[in-house]
């Protein structure tokens, strides 16, 4: 228990003595200046970058860390997966409206946005990221957070990262990080890939709020980068959760099964009725309050009730996270 | 290349531990489910020394070392490492010790160089600046430079041992821990890492090994301590452990009933005939008068010898047992 705590405080034995000495063996600056991006900022004295390194080697491991994420071909195979939704939807939409009838005319139903991506090429990066908000994206970040500590738990890196020694509150926030950064590249990915496959089968222009009005294109872009960002941050809550299951279990496969199984048990709970006085409370309830952004003027009351909820989710089951990882007995 | 630098810290670390790289004071792990790994503890580890560390499979050797390492945290008692007390001092003490636990570990979808990277990105105190050198330099070290590219996956379960080792040696380290370094290694790859435990010790770094081949720690060790069941049996130096068996008379004849008489006469005791091999405990006496004896008994010597006590014989001798799983 009191792990935590005493971590928490800079260790107060020697380090006022030694690490200047540490640091002297930098006498070879010779041949590696451009390895490392973050090496900039802290490479002017040496006693300075030594006593405090931690600005600079936290970056160094999130650096790793994202390296890591993506270099994985799992990772690479789920973008490529969000990436190739945009095109079969703008092609479905395409074949569908190629005698003139518009899309979804049939019952009106689908994903939002989709009757008017014949329209205008832009609402598809609308439509695609409706329709990979309820699965698909926090499909992938439960893998990738659900991954993070139980993966290299599993696969043993975990101790050695920490004898090396990472620190384990670090460790867990550059996981952190790296899952966050994982969101935002999903989304940017399916929202690209739609942009791309809009423009090239559809018309694009001036377009039309839900309210009526008429935006520019270049506005329509403005709204569209927003709906992205607030999409990404909409999966701040699962990745959260994703990552405390992490610290629960030693394996990889487990940890994103459970995450998995979690967002679908809540996407299921959020449609029965009779559990209404709950469901404001699971993370997915206010997802696709994304589409008031393309209101006029916009809608913000679901966006900031989805939004916090996001806020509240990461601090409980961050500092849930981090209250497991900081005293748990690594024996992987 | 920092060698001037790790002996500064050394001197009042070692007034504070007297000595002793590690020491541990009735350390004591009790996972949930009661299971009692390590039970009250006092190891204490000289400076300088190559430290073996024995004991059967489940003896609690690498809970031991995971304790001392700051990833399992004791249930009692206290560990100090380097002077400072561990888990609470990791982040100071860590950085100075190199540890191979249980095994390498390694990201498969990396090369061999790129993980090192990885681990070195993950200490505070390694400077990026000189990173790729040092992952060279231990590549180099370890004979991994040529296949530094290849994937890790595709390593022998020997390179991966190598890779390991590797990473413990990214920074000059004051204590090496290693847990079972030759695992999987070919006869010329132990050579190897014993060679390479013998030049860092002459370095001057305090090198724990722990292993379950008697032999490898008595080629290498200078000290040793023993564990069964959790409890620790006996530590000391080397030497002295052996010391404690005593070696044993062999004399080789064609007339072995002759001369296990003779050496009965002479005072030895526990005699063993076994084929043309007479062993027993030597007498007191001067052995050189029970050789006259044997002769004189018309006893044809084709060997007279003591041999020394092996580091086995201590080990049987002080657990009564074989090297077998605790169970």
């Amino acid at each position: 228990m009191s792990r935590a705590e005493v971590r928490g405080e800079p260790a107060e034995e020697t380090p006022a003595e030694e690490t200047p000495a540490e640091e002297t063996p930098v006498v070879v600056p010779a041949v590696v200046p451009a390895v490392v991006p973050g090496a900039g900022q802290g490479s002017a004295p040496g006693p300075g970058a030594a006593r405090s390194p931690s600005a600079l080697w936290t970056l160094g491991l999130f650096r790793s860390e994202l390296l890591i994420t993506f270099r994985r071909w799992r990772t690479l195979a789920l973008l490529a997966v969000l990436a190739a939704v945009p095109v079969l939807v703008g092609i479905a939409v395409k074949i569908e409206t190629s005698d003139g009838s518009p899309a979804g005319g049939g019952g009106g139903e689908g994903p939002a946005f989709i009757s008017q991506i014949s329209n205008n090429g832009l609402f598809l990066v609308f439509t695609a990221l409706a329709a990979t908000l309820p699965f698909f994206l926090p499909m992938a970040i439960g893998v990738v957070a659900g991954d993070a500590i139980a993966g290299e738990s599993s696969a043993g890196t975990l101790r050695y990262l920490l004898v090396a020694p990472a620190g384990r509150s670090r460790l867990l926030l550059t996981k952190y990080a790296t899952v966050i950064a994982f969101c935002l590249a999903a989304t940017l990915v399916v929202a690209v890939s739609a942009l791309a496959v809009g423009a090239l089968l559809f018309p694009v222009g001036d377009l039309t709020t839900i309210s009526g009005t008429r935006i520019t294109y270049t506005e329509g872009l403005a709204r569209a980068l927003l709906i992205a960002l607030v999409v990404a941050a909409s999966l701040v809550g699962v990745a959260a959760l994703g990552l405390f299951v992490s610290t629960l279990t030693g394996s990889g496969i487990a940890a994103m099964a459970t995450t998995v199984g979690l967002l679908i048990t809540v996407q299921i709970l959020d449609q029965i009725p009779q559990l209404d006085a709950l469901q404001p409370y699971f993370f997915s309830h206010y997802w696709l309050s994304f589409a008031d952004l393309m209101r006029e003027p916009v809608y913000w009351d679901d966006l900031v009730k989805n939004l916090g909820l996001q806020a509240l989710y990461a601090a409980v089951f961050g500092s849930a996270a981090w209250a497991r990882f900081t005293t748990k007995d690594v024996t992987a | 290349m920092a060698e001037p630098s790790a002996t500064k810290p050394e001197r009042p670390d070692e007034e504070s531990a007297d000595d002793a790289v590690i020491v541990t004071r009735a350390l004591t792990k009790r996972y949930r489910g009661g299971q009692l790994a390590v039970d009250g503890l006092d190891l204490t580890v000289p400076a300088g020394s190559v430290f073996g560390f024995l004991g059967p499979n489940g003896s609690g050797k690498t809970t031991t070392i995971r304790m001392l390492m700051g990833l399992i945290e004791p249930t009692s008692g206290s560990a100090r490492v380097l002077g400072l007390p561990m888990p609470r001092a990791s982040r100071t003490v860590l950085p100075r010790v190199g540890a191979l636990i249980e095994g390498p570990a390694l990201y498969g979808f990396l090369s061999g160089r790129d993980n090192l990277l990885r681990y070195d990105a993950a200490d505070p105190t390694a400077d990026p600046r000189t990173r790729r050198e040092r992952v060279a330099a231990a590549l180099d070290r370890v004979g991994l430079a040529a296949a530094g590219g290849k994937k890790a996956k595709a390593y022998s379960l020997g390179m991966k041992q190598r890779l390991g080792l590797a990473a413990a040696l990214l920074q000059p380290r004051r204590l090496l821990v290693l847990d079972e370094p030759t695992n999987g290694l070919d006869p010329q790859g132990m050579r190897e890492i014993r060679s390479l435990v013998r030049e860092l010790a002459s370095d001057g770094t305090t090198v724990f090994l722990s292993s379950h081949l008697l032999d490898e720690i008595e080629q290498v060790c200078t000290h040793a301590a023993v564990m069964a069941r959790g409890r620790l049996i006996t530590q000391g130096a080397v030497a002295d452990l052996a010391a404690g068996a005593r070696g044993r008379l062999v004399v080789t004849t064609p007339d072995a009933g002759d001369a296990a008489r003779v050496l009965k006469e002479q005072g030895a005791a526990d005699v063993v005939v076994d084929g043309d091999r007479v062993t027993a405990e030597p007498p007191e006496r001067d052995l050189a008068e029970v050789n006259a004896a044997l002769v004189a008994a018309r006893v044809r010597v084709r060997g007279f010898a003591v041999e020394r006590a092996s580091l086995e014989d201590a080990f049987v001798a002080l657990t009564g047992e074989g090297f077998d799983v605790a169970g």
